[in-house]
């Protein structure tokens, strides 16, 4: 166990300093010189209008949702795909089945124009 | 080793989760709550159980937390639109039921039913076998994996007929 | 004791620093590249060729002024090009790069770790990749950034399933997780290779790849045209850069991926191993350059019509063909 997890501790050092110091060191090397235009968002030159964290279209929400349902399904393909030659016949038909009603979801997903963008 | 990797990974989670009901700011407690659920895949993983570890990064970090992030964007609900305060219910509420939970881990720890060191799993060195696990999921619980399936349809029929308006 | 351990701080270096200097050297083979692909020269002057351009191109990065927007969340802001960097880095951890060798009487694989879930920590490690883009894209309260934030997670989490799922065909025939035993399953010579029993897995997979590494044809985060710039507009110097050097680390890693699953990994004749390996890893990278020289990009409406209702379910078919083909 410890030759498997050492190793990506070690990655996970060399990784986590390299880009802390990415983001460090340009603070103490750059120059500094703020000015009001340089911290407003970029608006196209125009001076920038309200508030941008509004309200967005909920379309966005239903496909966050319909991806968690269908990585979940593919989820549980994995285990399943491993010890698929041992299940045989059995295997494919239970797989079958959950693929099925899962199948019935997306059909109602895409009747319901929710993958549809206009 | 395992004993450290525990204590670190368990403060970890610990302390993600405080921040997650103390920062005011919706979007630094959901970014405590992935922190939190990466440390439990830790948790997971000195058990030796890496698939477990990997689908909780996969399902819980990488996919509901995105839904997460979604609604708080799609929100963006300002200070002024809580409404006035009207929290006395919920915090009575929560403290009987936080005593209540503390009163039954208390009774857990005294019978003994719960053993909060690293698992025995974790000192042998070894990693679950993952054809193990998958040949109980699918012949064993086939029912629940089944059932799963009818679950997830359920749950995205609600989901749609909540967002969308005209159907 | 100690031998291993020195063994595995030096693998986990030497594969570190190989995937820095690519991910340096991507950025000019790809100026380079499309350079040549439009009739142009590309990067000429900084060394032989151009070739010290990177070099040149990290020095003047880190000297930028280091500013932040006042209407921006700074802990979030400068938090995001992290999160997208540390996991792109992390994934090629359980790529193997070559056969086993002997070192100081210790016999060790060519990899940083064997994890016997290997396929799965990397689609754990790029589904946390994501975040981000998404924070960046919220914390500069900034419009054209927001909206590109939506875009692209969007896009990445639709072509996120049809990625997983077309790798199961491979799955089924190899019966493992482990990327070496994936490899060794395909060491017979070229007739083994993957790419011939799972030829629409293949194709599946690195269109669902390009799109998950947000190139073109399928990059819509970085519109340009439409959009500004996306969710890094409002970043600037090494803060941007890194979103960037997070992008082509994931490339590689993908390409190493493709390379392992379908082309046999380090498997080859004569040559050693790894020259195999970054062989077939290249020829993916090339591909990408090549495909962004020549495709225009899709509209966004295209794009997510596209990863829904033609992607998915033919990965899903194409799953269940390979597993009916399996037992027949």
């Amino acid at each position: 166990m410890f030759e498997v997890y050492f190793p990506l501790l070690v990655l996970v050092f060399f990784a986590t300093a390299i880009a802390v110091i990415m983001v460090v060191l340009p603070r103490f090397l750059g120059k500094k010189e703020i000015t009001q235009p340089k911290q407003t968002p970029y608006e196209c030159g125009m001076i920038p209008v309200g508030d941008a964290r509004e309200r967005f279209p909920v379309k966005f929400f239903l496909i966050a949702l319909v991806f968690i349902i269908f990585d979940l399904e593919v989820v549980f393909f994995y285990p399943w795909a491993i010890i698929y030659k041992h299940l045989g016949l059995f295997g494919f038909i239970e797989m079958m089945v959950f693929v099925f009603i899962l199948l019935v979801a997306y059909l109602y997903v895409v009747k319901k124009g929710v993958l549809e963008w206009e | 080793m395992v004993t450290a990797a525990f204590i670190i990974f368990g403060l970890a989670a610990i302390v993600s989760a405080i921040m997650v009901i103390s920062f005011r700011n919706p979007m630094a407690s959901a970014i405590a709550l992935i922190v939190t659920l990466c440390s439990i895949a830790g948790l997971f993983a000195i058990m030796g159980a890496t698939f477990v570890a990997a689908l909780q990064v996969i399902v819980y970090a990488g996919a509901i937390m995105v839904l997460f992030l979604f609604v708080i964007m799609l929100l963006n609900l300002k200070r002024d639109e809580f409404g006035p305060e009207k929290r006395k219910i919920q915090r009575t509420l929560g403290i009987i039921l936080g005593l209540l939970l503390v009163l039954e881990v208390g009774i857990f720890i005294q019978a003994g039913l719960g053993d909060f060191g690293p698992s025995p799993a974790g000192d042998k060195g070894s990693f679950t076998s993952i054809t193990e696990l998958s040949s109980l999921l699918f012949t064993k619980y086939l029912f629940a994996f089944e059932v799963t399936s009818l679950l997830l349809l359920v749950a995205i029929v609600g989901a749609v007929i909540l967002a969308k308006k005209k159907l | 004791m100690l031998i291993p351990i020195i063994i595995m701080v030096v693998k986990v270096l030497v594969i570190f620093a190989g995937l820095m200097t690519c991910v340096a050297y991507m950025t000019y083979a790809e100026r380079k590249v499309v350079a040549h692909i439009q009739v142009r020269k590309g990067p000429l002057f900084v060394g032989y060729h151009g070739l010290l351009q990177p070099i040149a191109d990290a020095v003047k990065l880190l000297f930028k002024e280091d500013f932040t927007l006042a209407g921006c969340n700074k802990i979030i802001y400068n938090l995001a090009p992290l999160v997208t960097f540390i996991p792109a880095l992390l994934a090629i951890a359980v790529i193997p790069v070559g056969d086993q060798i002997t070192v100081a009487g210790e016999t060790t694989n060519l990899m940083i770790s064997d994890l016997n879930v290997g396929i799965l920590f990397i689609f754990a490690v790029s589904s946390l990749g994501i975040y981000g883009l998404v924070l960046g894209g919220w914390s500069a309260n900034s419009k054209y950034s927001l909206l590109g934030a939506l875009r692209s997670s969007a896009q990445m989490i639709s072509y996120e399933v049809s990625l997983g799922l077309s790798v199961i065909g491979v799955l089924l025939l190899a019966g493992t997780l482990s990327l070496n035993e994936i490899v060794k399953a395909q060491s017979g010579g070229i007739l083994d290779w993957f790419i011939f029993r799972q030829p629409i897995g293949f194709l599946l997979f690195v269109t669902a790849a390009i799109a998950e590494t947000n190139r073109i044809p399928f990059d819509l985060p970085e519109a340009e045209a439409e959009l500004v710039g996306g969710y890094h507009t409002e970043y600037a110097g090494m803060k941007f850069a890194m979103f960037f050097m997070g992008e082509y680390a994931s490339m590689i890693t993908v390409s190493a991926l493709a390379a392992t699953l379908f082309l046999g990994g380090w498997s080859g004749p004569i040559l050693p191993p790894v020259v195999w390996f970054l062989l077939k890893m290249s020829f993916f990278l090339f591909s990408y350059i090549w495909i962004r020289g020549t495709l225009p990009r899709f509209r966004y409406d295209q794009l997510m019509r596209f990863g829904w209702l033609v992607l998915f379910p033919l990965a899903l078919l194409n799953t269940m063909v390979t597993a009916l083909i399996a037992i027949l």
